[in-house]
């Protein structure tokens, strides 16, 4: 909007350069972060504390990543409410939840490191809840053995987030706020490194290129290519589908989780994230029969750990030594087929959930305490007293455990100076990701990737990559071409229409018959993208931006639904109608996506599991 | 049940702009978001409009609904009549970039300027100690979403533009107060506040607290009590004579000036 009169960007207060050749805004950097949620600020963070000049770029304000919606906790075996928890159980936890399908190394190095990148938050000033001794509190969670999440309330994200944003302020580090990148740009000498990343202000539509060697994807999630789901607009896969364009590679995509409780009423905030902690704190799941169901759903890989009895079930919450989990405290991906079981069997509320009672068993004091973002969040939106009433609730979709392939320790991806972290990275959570494991996954490796870009950058002296102007050319004409199509379609129809396909064909309970429909739905929905249409112009465009966004939409939902056609079992966020049961061959490998030779889809490869190394596999004997 | 609502929405941007008539239709347990978002997917897909979560959480849909500062995503139709016609406009204080949008920059700028919190080394065992009962009240304050809405409404900017370069606005005195309330912090705020933040300007009216939207006390638990502090500090002359001879108020132990 303003620069005509000023040289530096209002919002950020970086140079605009308006004269620049073609009128397009140039920056450069050592580190260029893509994404400011939890993971991107902790990346920066590393990057810029070694010494490399970093910036941020988002497609939001900063602040409003997906993070800030984090409720439960950071899962951290810091022990300071069981002296017994340590990294082994914490891994043992994170493998078993994840159906042993985690990248062992991410797995590890995640329990080991995570205690200390909570206390680091405590030190640059997160203010924890507290144990009696005045402690970091923690709490319990689906999955994890010990109480052991690091919490604020019920709103854990949003400290975290300010936490890290006060953090990034103070270091100097550059924000680039509502700013999207469309493209990944690499060195024009075609050996394959990164050269840089191409994408436009929201703002004003102008484009703007940032030349670095090192670039972190930071993105988040797809959640956006589903109709009910916890995620905001920015889920759109967008350092997937970049990466995928690169030439990296992405693993696990076929396994989706979906959190088993989302709000189901009023329809406008259908899929609205319900924490997990209203379970850890002592709520139940009971069907319109009043009967806590969760009983009769207990799979034999946990019974072993888990109550079968409500008396048992009861009794954990004070006394976890001598009395097994309940089962509402399965992890996420039993809970939320259990729930949609139920639902299916008839035995559902009367907006098409199951109840979750949390006021029948603790006092209203100590929810309103505990859970006051769910309290105001029922109070406000549905006219429901959670201290006095259930809550209705059923499955959304929340989390994509695939991701890009990167390197365990450095993050590094297929391409040369292209990291990855948080959602949009894969291996970590396996089949499943565990409540917790998020917010320490970004954190963990967040740091390691920081770390690891600057040094690469820091490390090629005078022989940096150099942009390749025809690429940037080829950019800018990708992204207005929506504006040249004449009588084209709306892109918010193709959009709501790819939601509802995803969520019927490609949902919760698969089938082999409707993912080969979906696919077929997804190559017509490709097809009218070509020829979709915006109106108005540049100038902060919602109908622009998601047009530009769903290309990146398109090509993770086939991603998505071509490797779970191609999984021929059931495990963790992959349940097969046709394949109820897990396949030990298909639990020792991974499916790899990559974009296809012309570039318009993407193709599978199937690729064994690292092996564990022997003292770790003693923790699953 | 569904019905057809009347809404008045301003569009344009910092040229000039006016306010649009549309009819859109809305159902039950909707919020104003809502029929907008219906409004941009059917009839005005160039609509500016910030959000992110709409579930309150991340306080980027300010606007101005009927002339009251509100987050979009937590204004239920219910509130209203259906016949109704609600009207919403962009934030008063800050200039527009386009529609509802605005440009919030002001705020960016002034959490550029703010300290950081200063600790002192952790215990033996790595690790530190605080009571519930000390961190509560900086809770308070971290619950704050950063809508901006007090900052939108505060009078010493909403309509004076010009005191903008030397007020941070009532979601930084937050922050002040929090440091000065952290357990751990090592540092005097009390002059920082003052003099680069601007607090003597507030004039406690309230509005800030009034609108907030996550019901902070910000007047009440922030805003008092630091002016409090700082008055302490400059006028009482028991505080200014112990400073002179290395008597110190306990509040302050182990904290220098920042």
């Amino acid at each position: 909007m303003t620069e005509s009169t000023h040289d530096r960007h209002p919002m950020t207060g970086n140079e605009m350069s308006p004269s620049a050749a073609g009128g397009i805004e140039r920056h450069q950097y050592d580190v260029v972060v893509i994404g400011a949620g939890g993971a991107g600020l902790r990346a920066a963070i590393a990057a810029q504390e070694a010494g490399a000049r970093t910036a941020i770029v988002c497609k939001s304000l900063l602040g409003k990543a997906h993070t800030v919606m984090a409720e439960g906790g950071i899962a951290a075996a810091m022990g300071n409410r069981w002296p017994e928890d340590n990294w082994e159980v914490h891994f043992r936890d994170t493998m078993r939840g994840g159906k042993m399908l985690n990248n062992w190394r991410m797995a590890q190095l995640h329990a080991q490191e995570a205690p200390e990148r909570v206390m680091e938050l405590e030190d640059w000033g997160a203010l924890f809840d507290r144990t009696e001794d005045g402690l970091i509190s923690q709490r319990d969670f689906g999955g994890h053995k010990y109480a052991r999440l690091a919490h604020v309330g019920d709103r854990t994200g949003l400290e975290m987030i300010r936490t890290l944003q006060q953090r990034a302020f103070q270091l100097g580090i550059d924000v680039f706020m509502e700013c999207t990148v469309t493209e990944l740009l690499k060195d024009a000498d075609g050996n394959g490194r990164i050269a840089g990343a191409f994408g436009y202000w929201r703002e004003t539509g102008r484009f703007v290129v940032f030349e670095a060697p090192s670039v972190v994807l930071a993105t988040g999630g797809i959640g956006k290519s589903f109709k009910v789901t916890s995620n905001s607009w920015e889920y759109t896969g967008d350092g997937h589908a970049l990466a995928l364009r690169a030439g990296a590679s992405l693993i696990n995509m076929e396994f989706v989780q979906f959190h088993p409780t989302g709000m189901v009423w009023p329809p406008s905030v259908k899929g609205l994230l319900v924490t997990e902690s209203v379970r850890g704190d002592g709520g139940v799941l009971k069907n319109a029969e009043g009967k806590r169901f969760m009983f009769d759903y207990i799979p034999e890989y946990f019974k072993a750990e888990t109550a079968d009895t409500v008396e048992e079930a009861d009794r954990w919450y004070d006394d976890k030594k001598n009395n097994r989990r309940p089962p509402e405290l399965l992890p996420r991906d039993e809970v939320a087929r259990a729930i949609n079981s139920e639902i299916k069997a008839g035995r559902g509320s009367p907006h098409g959930g199951i109840y979750l009672d949390i006021a029948s068993r603790r006092t209203p004091e100590f929810i309103r305490k505990r859970l006051p973002s769910m309290y105001h969040q029922f109070k406000e939106l549905a006219d429901v007293d959670i201290t006095a009433e259930p809550m209705e609730i059923g499955p959304t979709c929340h989390y994509v455990m695939g991701g890009v392939e990167v390197d365990p320790d450095t993050e590094l991806s297929a391409v040369p100076g292209l990291y990855a972290v948080g959602e949009c990275s894969g291996g970590m959570h396996g089949s499943n990701r565990l409540g917790g494991n998020s917010l320490s996954d970004l954190l963990v490796f967040g740091r390691r990737a920081g770390a690891a870009a600057a040094s690469y950058s820091d490390g090629l002296g005078g022989s940096r990559p150099a942009i390749a102007e025809q690429d940037v050319k080829a950019a800018e004409q990708s992204a207005l071409a929506p504006f040249e199509v004449e009588g084209g379609e709306n892109p918010y129809t193709i959009q709501q229409d790819l939601q509802q396909s995803m969520n019927d064909l490609v949902g919760i309970i698969r089938e082999g018959a409707e993912l080969e429909r979906s696919l077929a739905e997804i190559e017509a929905f490709k097809e009218r993208a070509s020829r979709m249409k915006v109106e108005g112009h540049r100038q902060y465009n919602p109908g622009w931006h998601l047009s530009i966004d769903l290309r990146n939409m398109l090509i993770v939902s086939e991603a998505i639904a071509k490797a779970a056609l191609a999984r021929e079992e059931s495990r963790g966020g992959h349940t097969r109608n046709d394949f109820p049961g897990p396949d030990p061959v298909w639990g020792s490998k991974n499916l790899v996506v990559t974009l296809n030779a012309d570039g318009t889809g993407v193709e599978l490869t199937e690729k064994p599991l690292p092996e564990m190394p022997d003292e770790l596999k003693k923790y699953f004997e | 049940m569904g019905y057809e609502l009347k809404m008045r929405v301003w569009r344009g941007d910092q040229s000039g702009g006016d306010l649009g008539d549309y009819t859109v239709e809305v159902s039950e347990g909707e919020v104003v978001l809502d029929a907008l978002h219906r409004l941009q997917a059917t009839q005005a897909g160039d609509l500016a409009v910030r959000w992110n979560c709409k579930a309150g959480k991340c306080g980027s849909c300010s606007a101005e609904i009927n002339g009251r500062p509100r987050l979009l995503c937590m204004t239920r139709l219910s509130d209203f009549e259906p016949t109704e016609t609600i009207t919403v406009t962009p934030m008063r204080s800050f200039p527009v970039i386009r529609d509802l949008v605005t440009d919030v920059s002001y705020n960016y700028e002034k959490a550029r300027e703010l300290p950081g919190v200063e600790l002192g080394p952790r215990d033996p065992d790595g690790k530190r100690r605080m009571m519930q009962v000390d961190v509560e009240r900086g809770q308070e304050f971290r619950k704050c979403i950063e809508c901006f809405l007090c900052q939108n409404t505060c009078h010493v900017v909403r309509d004076h533009e010009d005191n903008k370069p030397a007020f941070a606005g009532p979601r930084f005195f937050l922050r002040y107060a929090e440091l000065d309330m952290h357990p751990l912090d090592t540092r005097d705020r009390r002059s920082a506040a003052r003099e680069t933040a601007g607090l003597g300007m507030c004039n406690i009216t309230k509005c800030c607290t009034e609108v907030c939207p996550e019901g902070i006390r910000i007047t009440d638990n922030a805003i008092i009590p630091m002016k409090e502090r700082i008055v302490d500090r400059k006028y009482d002359p028991l505080v200014w004579l112990g400073a002179k001879i290395g008597l110190r108020n306990k509040d302050d132990d182990g904290r220098t000036e920042a």
